[in-house]
């Protein structure tokens, strides 16, 4: 017993460093198996409040891009709505305002923004107190963000679209032939979409949008366009190389995207599989 | 060693706003950061107390971690270097190691950059490994961390040399 004790205290150092190292390997596995990932997050109150205090700061040194972009949404909005106007014949008029769509959006901040890395987050100025949860979509007028993926009361996390765990329904516009989006973690401006049938006709320069078999986001959201392309080992699909339209390394305001249907929808999904 | 204390709480602090609010987002050529905060595990106390100094290690990556939403691969780098860091400081500075009243300041340049230039490449090393968590992608790994490397080790001399007043 005693030697136990002496074997103990001669070896504490060495004891308590493979415990801790033990347990910093164990929270780098966790964030490695997505949606297992973690009670650490940056969407608490420390991390979320510092980092949207700081991020004050540089909010008002890009007011003008974001005034630009604001007034660049309005413009493409004002323009779909005219013509709306045009093309529709007022006899038989429903006010379709009175429903709920079957989306719902919420506006938030992003306060921390990472892209260099392999696997990248970014944490959000909304949180459960401004309805959000986990699953949401996030958007910006250009194009897809990202997934909220951990929520608290004030702050949120969102995988991004450069993250190794996301993946995202896409196809091409012209023609619905689908695939997934992924990230090699390359290049922070071009991600891969996979898994497109080799009958698609593949262009280069085409629009990639969000898919219609995501229950996240709506059918038509635009992604990128097409950077180059070739056939994988097997000959039978196309690895596609996408150029995103949204800047991944200064984004500023986005969107969060609810599906109000979502949950009728898994419900549905979950009788067929009984 | 109150004065002592306070100092390193301070430094502790400071490192970790400094890395996190600015060093984090300067991405130079894309993925290239500097990583200053490892500066608290090379100048604390020699004589200190090997455990404390363990969790503190722990506690310093961990702190990082938890604003970059990067798990443990901080608080695993800095663990390892502060429990090899006696073994670093002996192998760099001899035998005036061991007579406990060595100051960094002080050693002679080539010592004092061995010492620091292992450190931040062992560091670097593990940091990038456990963040790609994949062995196919050694060769990026090894880019990042001898990039990276580079960058920290001029940044930490450069930084020693400005606040050299203070340790002298």
């Amino acid at each position: 017993m005693q030697q136990i004790f002496n074997f103990l205290i001669r070896n504490k150092n060495r004891i308590l460093f493979l415990f801790l190292l033990a347990l910093a390997v164990f929270f780098t596995i966790q964030t490695h198996s997505y949606h297992k990932s973690s009670f650490i997050s940056s969407a608490n109150s420390l991390t979320g409040g510092i980092y949207s205090w700081a991020n004050n700061f540089d909010k008002y040194m890009h007011l003008d891009e974001y005034n630009k972009r604001l007034m660049e949404e309005n413009k493409q909005l004002r323009n779909v709505l005219t013509n709306l106007n045009d093309t529709i014949s007022v006899e038989n008029y429903t006010d379709t305002s009175s429903f709920d769509g079957t989306y719902y959006f919420r506006t938030a901040r992003v306060i921390n923004n990472n892209y260099a890395k392999p696997n990248n987050f970014l944490t959000l100025n909304q949180g459960k107190e401004a309805g959000i949860k986990s699953e949401f979509g996030v958007i910006t007028s250009k194009g897809v963000i990202g997934i909220v993926d951990r929520v608290n009361n004030r702050f949120s996390r969102v995988i991004s679209i450069l993250n190794s765990d996301s993946k995202i329904n896409a196809q091409l516009n012209k023609t619905n032939h689908f695939g997934s989006l992924i990230w090699n973690g390359k290049n922070p401006n071009i991600v891969q979409l996979i898994d497109v049938p080799r009958q698609a006709p593949v262009k280069k320069g085409d629009t990639i949008v969000t898919g219609g078999r995501s229950l996240i986001f709506p059918e038509g959201i635009p992604i990128g366009s097409i950077e180059d392309f070739k056939l994988d080992q097997s000959e039978s699909y196309y690895t596609i190389n996408v150029r995103l339209f949204n800047d991944m390394t200064n984004i500023g305001y986005v969107y969060i995207i609810e599906n109000l249907d979502r949950e009728e929808i898994q419900e549905l999904e979950r009788e067929d599989e009984q | 060693m109150n004065n002592s204390i306070l100092k390193n709480i301070i430094r502790f602090v400071g490192f970790v706003f400094i890395q996190v609010l600015i060093l984090n987002n300067i991405n130079f050529l894309g993925y290239i950061n500097p990583y200053l905060y490892v500066l608290f595990i090379l100048l604390y106390p020699f004589n200190g107390n090997q455990s404390i100094f363990l969790i503190l290690a722990f506690l310093l990556g961990f702190s990082i971690d938890l604003f970059e939403d990067s798990g443990g691969v901080h608080a695993a780098a800095c663990v390892v270097i502060a429990f090899i860091r006696p073994n670093l400081l002996r192998f760099s500075f001899g035998i005036s190691y061991d007579h406990q009243n060595l100051r960094l300041s002080t050693t002679p340049f080539g010592a004092r950059l061995s010492y620091i230039l292992i450190s931040i490449l062992i560091h670097h090393f593990i940091l990038f490994f456990l963040e790609m968590f994949s062995l196919s992608h050694i060769i990026i790994v090894l880019k990042k961390t001898l990039f990276s490397g580079i960058f920290s080790v001029v940044m930490i001399i450069l930084s020693l040399a400005v606040f050299s007043k203070k340790y002298r």
